[in-house]
């Protein structure tokens, strides 16, 4: 093969240290968004260009990469990105959750639980949480420096008032280490609950807005909510129609102009895992059957 | 036994001492010296131009003052200088213990978010958690301010000019601040809405045992709500006293001018 045409993973070095300086700072200070000089990448702002500028700047020629969009490893923007690391850094790639060192990712937490050796990166559309109920962002830098949080139950207090409860469904926000109120991007706020102590490193990339952020290992994270409005993960109430879990997060799938609909687990690695160990759900027959066939073939 | 009450009226809650500001070569406010004490109403008179609003921006700790300096006296009882304090500090002190009501209910309001939790905002930023008695206690202002119930959940782009400025003043009060500040509260709004504000500030201010600056143009607000007035004219106080001798006895050229331009009933 001919001399890689990029430095490994695309950017040059000085501007992954410039990258990993902010990382630093940002995992020195939990929740705290740092500013950092995001570069143009070779892609549309919103396809994921922070979450890519982090993931290029910490990985390795040993790491494992694997990227998942809304849960997926094969839609669009997941395959691009994979494609673009193994072209540029040449380095592996896998969609098993499990062998991965660092999974970036776009609005999901892979339901296999994270281990210390991995780190997630989240691509972040906006990473300022107080953002449409203040927008000068020279008043919100203080309000988070002064720790003046009020604002944000004003929003889940419109929430209930209107609903009848906080229907806030997705970027629900937490508090890092007890000091920093963080947006966790647009995830869903089932996977909220599993940002809370977890092993892995988290980190945020946002390349439109260039900040970058962290929740180290082991930390406390909290979801904000009202003592008699508590907080509650939201998931449908179904099985998957695949893989029969029951507490994995769905989405739901619309299969004809009539109403009918199926929910199939988001994280697609993870439903695989559970059909591939025998797990099957309503639905399940026709590929269950093809992965039988295949395996009697081969 | 000893009166607690009585004894922290007898000390001032907010001291100005010798007041300036200027702005390059314009000294929009000179040499401006008092003392208020809990439950007064004071009154800041004058046409526009004359430091009215630029004395309420030093008063409050908005501006920082050329010379001269503003102390506090804090709910611990101790007087702290206003320049002195930390941001968070004023910050606090701004969302607990004072008030500021504006002229323009927008600047004072959260246009976009319903009249209970624009009531409710400043609870929620001293750390109330508990959303039943956050909506309770704004619900309770809501009638107190005399802004039906059923309205709670709207938000005050859909409120009429008197209503968002009723609503600004429960915002201001549900924290039963000390001292609140107030730059023209009647202005733009009709005589007979006028007259019910009037009617309801002086009731709350005599509730409360508020400390109120209040900046006016006005001088029938002066005389109904407050009990000094201070008229102020290039920057000067040039007349202060009672306010109805001063309102029915002016001993300025200018503050006859002021009160002879009144038009009669």
């Amino acid at each position: 093969m001919n001399a890689p045409a990029y430095n490994f993973a695309y950017l040059d070095e000085q501007t992954k240290r410039m990258i990993r300086r902010a990382i630093l700072k940002a995992i020195a200070i939990p929740g705290y968004q740092v500013p950092f000089a995001s570069r143009e990448m070779p892609m549309p702002y919103g396809w994921g260009t922070g979450g890519v500028q982090v993931t290029a700047a910490i990985l390795g020629p040993a790491d494992v990469l694997k990227v998942i969009d809304q849960g997926s490893d094969d839609t669009t923007n997941a395959i691009s990105i994979r494609k673009f690391f193994a072209k540029t850094a040449g380095v592996a790639t896998t969609t098993a959750t499990e062998d991965a060192t660092v999974i970036q990712t776009r609005h999901r937490i892979p339901e296999t639980a994270l281990s210390e050796n991995q780190v997630l990166v989240y691509q972040v559309p906006i990473p300022e949480p107080l953002r449409f109920l203040e927008p000068r962002e020279t008043e919100t830098r203080r309000m988070h420096a002064l720790a003046e949080y009020g604002l944000m139950h004003v929003k889940l207090y419109e929430d209930i008032a209107r609903f009848g409860h906080i229907a806030t469904a997705y970027a629900y926000p937490v508090k890092v280490n007890a000091r920093y109120v963080m947006d966790p991007s647009p995830t869903p706020k089932f996977d909220n609950p599993k940002m809370d102590n977890c092993p892995a490193l988290q980190l945020f990339g946002a390349g439109r807005e260039k900040r970058i952020y962290a929740i180290p290992p082991y930390t406390k994270v909290v979801s904000l909510d009202f003592e008699d409005h508590p907080f509650e993960p939201y998931r449908f109430n179904a099985p998957c129609a695949l893989c029969g879990a029951e507490n994995s997060y769905l989405d739901e799938i619309v299969t004809d102009d009539k109403g009918s609909r199926m929910f199939v687990c988001s994280d697609t690695d993870y439903c695989e895992g559970r059909q591939a160990a025998g797990h099957h759900g309503s639905e399940s027959a026709a590929p269950y059957k093809e992965k039988a066939q295949g395996g009697t073939n081969g | 036994m000893v009166d607690q009450a009585a004894l922290e009226n007898d000390h001032p809650l907010l001291v100005a001492t010798s007041l300036s500001k200027s702005f390059g070569r314009i000294a929009a406010c000179r040499d401006v010296s008092f003392a208020l004490y809990p439950g007064e109403v004071l009154a800041i008179v004058g046409e526009s131009g004359s430091g009215k609003s630029t004395l309420l921006q030093l008063l409050s700790g908005q501006l920082a003052a050329s010379a001269g300096h503003v102390s506090y006296r804090m709910r611990d009882g101790v007087a702290r200088d206003l320049a002195t304090l930390g941001e968070a500090e004023r910050r606090f002190l701004y969302r607990t213990d004072w008030g500021f009501v504006h002229q323009d209910p927008a600047q004072g309001l959260r246009m976009a978010v319903s009249a209970g939790a624009n009531v409710g905002e400043r609870l929620m930023a001293v750390g109330w958690n508990h959303y039943g008695r956050i909506r309770e206690t704004a619900s309770d202002w809501l009638t107190r301010v005399e802004i039906d119930t059923a309205r709670i959940d709207d938000a005050p782009r859909t409120y009429s000019g008197g209503m968002r400025q009723r609503l600004q003043i429960a915002r201001n009060l549900v924290t039963e601040p000390r001292l609140v500040f107030m730059d023209e509260p009647t202005g733009g709004l009709d005589v007979s809405v006028q007259a019910r504000l009037l009617d309801l500030l002086r009731s709350l201010v005599a509730e409360l045992n508020l400390a109120v600056v209040i900046v006016t143009h006005d001088l029938a607000v002066a005389r109904l709500l407050s009990h000094r007035v201070m008229v102020m004219k290039g920057g000067r106080v040039i007349e202060t006293g009672l306010t109805d001798q001063v309102l029915d006895d002016p001993r300025e050229p200018y503050t006859q001018l002021l009160v002879s331009s009144i038009l009669p009933p």
